[in-house]
């Protein structure tokens, strides 16, 4: 029996028997993603990128803002990646080390990335378990404003607001906040109108249960797989949503930088023959988007595994 | 005592024909109609019907989860009706509900200990989680479940047991009465009979009413003290369960009751049954007078005119039929 890996529990104990763990429906997912050798590959590069990101600046030899002077002149010939002069990875085109620039650009991509995935967890969640579950006029209401809010050419908006305002990273992550949980929400609000008909609702409703706990208590959680799986898969199109933006010259501003900031840097610089410059900072976006696209698989054919 | 008394309750829910204009009428689908009863206290009201009659609506607008729309639902003399939401919803831990299918009724991600404590939690906020815990525990082992499987979660368990889940969440309020809506019908019939006598134990021991809603009179004669038979969201007899059962009255009644077999060959074969042709007409558009005239074997020309009102046979047996007959019938 099982038994030793149950916690004790005093009034199960004078039954003389301790409670048996049981395998929640999250236990299972975890079980089903780590046999998913993908996906668990997925979340290693992750944690790795993530690693990186948050670290890489102590193995660096150069900081994001020095310039070597000795290679300032002739970056084509003696810019490119060495371990000798420290630049791992080499130089940008104002000599600066690229390795630092990228781990830099990478904390900004990741960071904008997880905001506007929390974003659109915490509001397009509560936006659609609301909206789903209340119904009748609310309903209607709220998800018309979801409508509204998704036929302003959003790309048009923030572009104005980078324009008019100053261009600042608080005002990307407005303009991001404003756009990623209009997706979410009409998900959840889907998976809520199905979910409230079902009998366990309608037993808490039987109970006396309060609106907003049945929708806290039931609702939610049942609607988490399908959350978690779709803010994975969203954060690697926010973080190209940044770098678009930042490849137009609009999005973060120099000295701070982006993924997208830095490929745009070494697209222009292509003709000076210093492929460094693109390759790198272009292998880690590559990379870390498929790891994200095999989390988010993996995510969802370990949480969902009707649908596959 | 008399606990629940039910006066002419009436649910009707508007339907929107599709692809409506915003001014054109809805339609009126009328799931019960005029509806009368009343449950003793600790007694066994059994609902029975086809699909389709009005049964779920009828323990649901009793719950209170679907409005009624006319009539009175008294309890203890007070009409729940004309209660504040408010109050209506502490008076649910009075009523609480045991679901047809199982496993749905119970919230896949919490475990049993969380779901049999549900009401606890919900209508008294200041017991700590290690007495519900306790008590639910306790619920477990009055229904037949090991304790020890407080933690495991409802998938982990058969419809039987997930049944007995239901029951314990039903239960753990020591609520008066208590509506089972077709709680055996997803079930085994060995398990049939074994959630069917647990019910019987506990309405013994807690003193519960019971409204008990099936669709298979075999369940419900076992174990009701009075039997209403529903049509097309309409009472078409109600009686005391012998009664009924055994000198069914009404020709729908008859019907139900010679559709389940007998297991016996040989007097199957040899008895002679009414059977009932075509489908539940729409109760979108009932038909007139009479619901249940069009599927009637006795039906007559002025049983189109009116609705035919309640007989009282003698000893509340109550009949909605002016052709009445008494059909003995072997059950």
């Amino acid at each position: 029996m099982v038994a030793q890996l149950g916690t004790a529990e005093d009034n199960v104990e004078a039954a003389g028997m301790e409670p048996v763990r049981g395998r929640s429906l999250w236990s299972d997912a975890r079980q089903r993603f780590f046999a998913n050798k993908a996906a668990t590959g997925g979340l290693v590069v992750l944690v790795l990128v993530v690693l990186f990101a948050l670290f890489g600046q102590t193995v660096a030899q150069w900081s994001n803002e020095e310039i070597d002077w000795s290679l300032l002149g002739n970056i084509p010939q003696a810019g490119g990646p060495s371990i000798a002069n420290g630049h791992y990875f080499g130089v940008d085109e104002t000599g600066r080390d690229l390795y630092a620039r990228v781990v830099q650009g990478s904390r900004i991509s990741l960071m904008v990335g997880i905001v506007g995935a929390l974003i659109s967890v915490v509001v397009g969640t509560l936006w659609g378990a609301v909206a789903g579950y209340v119904g009748g006029k609310t309903d209607t209401v709220m998800m018309r404003i979801v409508d509204l809010m998704m036929s302003i050419p959003y790309m048009f908006v923030l572009i104005l607001l980078l324009v008019v305002f100053e261009r600042s990273l608080v005002m990307l992550f407005i303009g991001i906040g404003l756009i990623s949980w209009l997706d979410m929400a009409r998900i959840v609000r889907g998976q809520t109108l199905s979910l409230k008909n079902k009998e366990f609702v309608e037993a808490a409703i039987a109970t006396g249960v309060r609106t907003p706990t049945i929708i806290f208590r039931h609702i939610v959680p049942n609607l988490l797989g399908v959350v978690i799986v779709y803010a994975t898969l969203l954060v690697p199109s926010m973080i190209i949503f940044e770098s678009f933006i930042s490849f137009l010259g609009l999005g973060v501003q120099e000295p701070s930088t982006s993924w997208g900031a830095l490929i745009n840097m070494g697209a222009s610089n292509l003709r000076n023959e210093t492929p460094w410059m693109l390759g790198f900072p272009l292998a880690v976006f590559v990379i870390s988007l498929f790891a994200f696209f095999f989390v988010g698989d993996g995510l969802r054919d370990a949480l969902d595994p009707k649908d596959r | 005592m008399t606990l629940l008394q039910v006066r002419d309750l009436d649910v009707t829910f508007d339907i929107r024909p599709r692809g409506a204009w915003p001014w054109t009428p809805s339609d009126r689908l009328s799931a019960v109609a005029d509806l009368s009863f009343d449950l003793e206290e600790g007694t066994t009201l059994g609902v029975v019907g086809e699909s389709g009659s009005g049964k779920s609506t009828l323990a649901r607008a009793i719950i209170g989860t679907v409005p009624a729309t006319g009539g009175e639902i008294l309890w203890d003399g007070t009409d729940l009706r004309k209660l504040s939401p408010r109050a209506r919803r502490t008076h649910r831990r009075e009523v609480q509900m045991i679901f047809q299918d199982p496993l749905a009724a119970l919230n896949p991600r919490m475990n049993v200990g969380e779901i049999i404590a549900e009401p606890l939690r919900t209508h008294q906020p200041d017991v700590t989680s290690k007495q519900a815990r306790a008590k639910a525990s306790e619920m477990m082992e009055r229904v037949g479940l090991l304790p020890n499987l407080i933690n495991r979660y409802p998938h982990e368990f058969s419809g039987g047991q997930c049944q007995r889940i239901g029951i314990a969440r039903a239960l753990v309020l020591s609520p008066r009465l208590v509506i089972c809506d077709e709680p055996v019908s997803a079930l085994d019939v060995s398990v049939q009979a074994q959630v069917v006598n647990l019910l019987k134990r506990l309405q013994k021991e807690m003193g519960l009413s019971l409204i008990f809603i099936a669709h298979d009179l075999s369940v419900v004669k076992h174990i009701s003290d009075r039997i209403l038979v529903l049509y097309l969201g309409r009472q078409m007899e109600q009686g005391a369960a012998r009664d009924v059962v055994r000198r069914p009255r009404h020709p729908y009644t008859q019907a139900l009751i010679s559709s389940v077999p007998i297991p016996d060959p040989k007097r199957e074969r040899a008895r002679k049954r009414p059977v009932l042709s075509g489908e539940l007409p729409s109760p979108v558009n009932p038909p007139s007078g009479c619901v249940f005239r069009t599927r009637c074997p006795k039906a007559q020309p002025d049983c189109a005119v009116g609705r035919p009102p309640l007989l009282d046979v003698g000893d509340g047996h109550l009949v909605a039929c002016p052709y009445q007959e008494v059909m003995e019938t072997v059950a």
